[in-house]
């Protein structure tokens, strides 16, 4: 119980509790883990609407000081030029509106985090980028941040006085349009928009999320972030979801989970994810870790991340090691039980030579080996919205 | 007919000289939905508190120790053939999931009776 007490508790604690009881430490924060039960929850969401309380993630604005002159497009590329010292992204080149996942990295080339940067859909907002990082590392990625900006742009945290609500799912759009505003209908997957909604203030909203399926990540104040749960509570399409069925969705979608499948000895190559690094970013190589990002770009990686199907019903979990022919190729990052499956799902990291679809390896569960076969990522297919290009 | 607990969840209830054992429905209901269990083989000898079976919900894997020392004599068919259901459904009935023969009955004996693991239950 002394352990229970030193854990951070959402600002929303209250509104979770008085639905569960099953709580659990993630990331120090003290977090809803099940409502009504994994399986129905995961598939609630993929079904209808789920509703996330990722508070414990960190949410962040950094801006130009107010006296810096120039239009809209040159103060994004002002910003985005000193945020692009720590990423691979092509961060000048958003448009307005545009919301890109990429990640941080060391001087090896190896992921200190995954995140979102987002640039404001309105002119009036050029020289600010809206960052949400993972809870794990988020006192590490500003202070990142902080000496990439070099006093030149403001750092400004959020995940003090606001919460962070994900609604995901296929009845997303609907509920956000009838909750919150009509104009929601209107912004593709991937774009960021600023909202002022009389009942609950200022909102900053993106279409993403971390689950496969459409849906709305918002930033709200905590003076209004218990009407605002609550309204979206009360819509017969939504239901609260918990931090289990989180990692299950996510799974699905083949998404990375930082410390699992992501950490400073992988490379966005070796994870799969060489489209984050966009043209001119690849071209210019000036992002850390560079040589050896762009020599396994070209090259191919030595190892990979790959989707893994067990051949039986055995689920295979983190830390489980691959084989091939008695020798050892690999290991699992993240595996459980895919509920749209219906069996185990796992992702893991294979020699290179090992990762084309199809192939048959081991899992070495409990001592005994059990065949598994390499498939696509993602394990469900991903439903995001577009809405014809950021404008 | 007295059924006896252990501290990791698992219940033995004798009949005759067979112990049946199996998850508490305490373990059940944390678990949640079962999706995978792996049983031991008839024959198999196993000391108490040896690990002895598993079985994982979505959320996690756990392992099912031996309560009390013994040889299996026989294992769940419905459970052997994935009708898993039944542990969350009837945990402490038709949820067993291995009969087995004691070596050593003083075992059971100091094992927990269900007011002692009811009152350990709420102490978690």
């Amino acid at each position: 119980m002394a352990e229970a007490a030193s854990l951070k508790k959402l600002p929303l604690d209250p509104l979770w509790r008085a639905r569960t009881s099953k709580f659990g430490d993630f990331a120090g924060y003290d977090m809803p883990l099940q409502f009504e039960g994994l399986i129905p929850e995961h598939m609630w969401t993929r079904q209808h609407a789920g509703l996330f309380d990722v508070s414990h993630m960190g949410p962040c604005f950094l801006s130009l000081p107010h006296g810096d002159h120039g239009d809209c497009e040159q103060r994004h590329r002002k910003i985005a030029a000193l945020i692009e010292r720590l990423v691979p992204g092509d961060i000048q080149g958003l448009k307005l509106g545009q919301v890109r996942y990429t990640t941080l990295l060391n001087e090896d080339g190896g992921v200190l985090d995954d995140l979102m940067i987002a640039r404001s859909l309105e002119p009036s907002f050029g020289g600010m980028l809206y960052i949400v990082v993972n809870a794990g590392c988020k006192h590490d990625d500003w202070a990142l941040m902080q000496s990439a900006l070099r006093g030149q742009a403001e750092l400004r945290v959020a995940d003090n006085d606001h919460s962070l609500l994900a609604l995901q799912g296929p009845s997303a759009e609907e509920v956000a349009v009838s909750v919150i505003d009509p104009s929601l209908a209107a912004l593709s997957f991937m774009q960021f928009k600023t909202l002022l909604v009389p009942a609950v203030g200022g909102l900053r909203i993106t279409r993403s999320g971390y689950t496969g399926e459409d849906g709305f990540e918002i930033l709200v104040h905590n003076d209004h972030a218990h009407a605002l749960a609550e309204a979206l509570l009360a819509h017969p399409e939504v239901k609260p979801i918990g931090l289990g069925a989180r990692d299950s969705l996510r799974l699905e979608a083949g998404l990375c989970l930082y410390g699992h499948d992501l950490d400073p000895t992988t490379s966005p190559i070796e994870a799969d994810l060489a489209w984050i690094i966009q043209k001119r970013r690849r071209e210019a190589g000036d992002f850390p870790g560079a040589k050896r990002i762009l020599r396994e770009y070209e090259l191919g990686p030595a190892r990979k991340r790959v989707g893994i199907r067990p051949n039986d019903r055995a689920p295979a979990r983190e830390g489980v090691e691959i084989f091939k022919d008695g020798k050892k190729i690999g290991v699992v990052t993240s595996g459980g039980f895919s509920p749209v499956l219906n069996g185990p799902i796992s992702m893991g990291y294979v020699e290179a030579a090992h990762a084309q679809p199809g192939h048959v390896v081991d899992l070495m569960i409990r001592g005994t080996p059990r065949s598994a076969t390499i498939v696509p990522l993602p394990f469900v297919p991903h439903r995001y919205v577009r809405k014809g290009k950021a404008q | 007919m007295s059924t006896r607990y252990t501290k990791d969840h698992e219940w033995v209830r004798m009949e005759g000289d067979v112990a049946v054992v199996g998850i508490s429905k305490y373990a059940a209901d944390q678990l949640g939905d079962v999706v995978y269990a792996e049983l031991p083989e008839v024959g198999k000898s196993f000391a108490q508190g040896a690990d002895m079976a598993v079985v994982e919900s979505a959320k996690t894997a756990s392992d099912v120790y031996a309560p009390i020392s013994g040889e299996i004599v026989e294992t769940n068919a419905e459970i052997a053939s994935q009708n898993w259901e039944i542990i969350n459904n009837a945990p402490e009935a038709g949820g067993w999931f291995v009969k087995l023969k004691p070596s050593n009955k003083a075992e059971f004996d100091a094992l927990m009776d269900e007011a002692a693991y009811a009152d350990y239950v709420k102490g978690l």
